[in-house]
């Protein structure tokens, strides 16, 4: 595994070591159950589409804004109520992403995914989601160009 | 939205309104049957005593791109704890793509005794009616399938070759820019790899969405259902009609419209659909 936020690298271990496909859904929907969409002083309806992940049918947006020690905090959008699996993403790199070294985050793998999805996730799906993570990638580069 | 026996479907006992799904929730005779698109709605909440099936895990071949067949179909069956008798009442997200696309799975092994829960998982939901996480679990059924019988309710691509020549009835139920071929895929759905865009010629383009009612996601009533594909679109009910999409589960819906509440008469699904057709070689296409 490349070197990733060790948050997110505790994360995808648990992941890795299950293998019963009902104890995967649990732990998504516990992540998915605490999901807070982002919060009125970083952005309000209707969101600008240039933070909306392209091909993501659950509708989703990413947001950073930049930490006096120059990383970022995430923040996320799941329009689509039926969007667990979005929801379930965007919590787990909420939480392991934010304030996590910059290079780190610019080198995740959007393919974690499939760590965490595991292989009862469609093509299609497996795709907008992985959108999410590629836009928080891109944030961090920017972040990083930038500074 | 009117009850389902007033709205003149040749066969209203295909559908159940939420209400009567609410009251027969403890029924020994009916299962419940949740299908998803997303894995994890059903984890999530579901509505009590509902079975999952999953239609990648569940009802297709887990190495061809085909379905189970008989020997799956009834190990499926014993394990959602169902025999011949039961009735299997369909219900999921997608405004119930794949409640369609698992009862059409189950026709293909002659399980009549079914019906769909009319608006789905989000009607069912919009109406504050109660979800659980309780997974139930069924005594196993011995349930004798008959073979996957094909021939009447699905057409493969060949088939499907033969129907265009033949010039016959064929309805694209994608969205239009699919139809067109601008695009690959359904709008905010990323491209799924098909190689070409368009659609199979002579197939005309009613969208999948024309038959519900987008608050409620509940089918039209039968004159709205004829007015749009029998009077705009001129579909003849008599003759043989071939339905597709992306992947035969939008097709399913059309399917289920066209077969129960308007009664065509000989209505099948190409479950190929585009992602076989558009990547196949030497194959037509019209834009």
């Amino acid at each position: 595994m490349p070197e990733y936020p060790p948050k997110l690298h505790e994360v995808l271990e648990d992941f890795e070591s299950i293998n019963d496909r009902s104890e995967r859904s649990e732990m998504l929907i516990y992540y998915a159950d605490r999901f807070e969409s982002v919060p009125e002083h970083i952005a309000t309806r209707p969101f600008n589409e240039a933070h909306r992940v392209p091909a993501c049918e659950s509708e989703a947006y990413v947001w950073s804004t930049p930490r006096r020690d120059g990383t970022l905090d995430f923040f996320f959008a799941v329009e689509n109520p039926q969007g667990l699996s979005a929801q379930a993403l965007s919590r787990i790199l909420a939480e392991t992403v934010s304030g996590a070294p910059l290079d780190q985050v610019a080198s995740i793998d959007p393919s974690l995914v499939l760590t965490l999805f595991g292989n009862d996730l469609s093509m299609g799906k497996g795709q907008g989601l992985m959108g999410i993570v590629s836009m928080v990638r891109a944030h961090a580069l920017a972040q990083l160009k930038a500074s | 939205m009117s009850r389902i026996v007033d709205r003149g479907y040749k066969h209203p006992e295909v559908l159940v309104s939420t209400d009567w799904v609410a009251e027969h929730v403890d029924d020994p005779q009916v299962r419940l049957v949740e299908s998803n698109e997303d894995t994890l709605l059903y984890a999530a909440g579901h509505i009590r005593g509902a079975a999952e099936v999953d239609w990648t895990r569940d009802l297709n071949d887990p190495l061809a791109r085909d379905y189970i067949d008989r020997e799956g179909f009834e190990k499926l069956m014993a394990r959602i704890g169902v025999s011949p008798e039961t009735t299997i009442v369909f219900y999921g997200d997608k405004n119930n793509w794949w409640a369609c696309y698992a009862f059409w799975v189950f026709q293909l092994f002659g399980h009549t005794n079914a019906r769909v829960m009319d608006g789905g998982r989000l009607k069912w939901i919009k109406e504050g009616r109660e979800l659980t996480r309780e997974v139930p679990t069924y005594p196993p059924t011995t349930y004798h399938a008959p073979q996957r019988d094909d021939s009447r309710l699905r057409a493969l691509r060949d088939n499907v070759l033969q129907h265009v020549k033949a010039g016959g009835q064929l309805i694209d139920v994608r969205s239009p820019e699919e139809y067109s071929g601008e695009r690959l895929h359904m709008p905010d759905y990323p491209n799924e790899g098909a190689l070409r865009g368009g659609h199979i010629p002579g197939a005309r383009n009613i969208p999948w969405a024309r038959a519900i009612n987008p608050e409620d996601g509940t089918f039209k009533p039968v004159d709205e259902l004829r007015s749009i594909y029998e009077i705009e679109q001129g579909l003849h009910p008599d003759q043989d009609t071939v339905v597709y999409c992306r992947i035969g589960e939008r097709s399913s819906h059309t399917w289920f419209v066209l077969n129960y509440l308007l009664e065509h008469k000989h209505v099948r699904n190409y479950d190929g659909s585009w992602t076989e057709w558009g990547n196949s070689v030497g194959l037509p296409i019209e834009r």
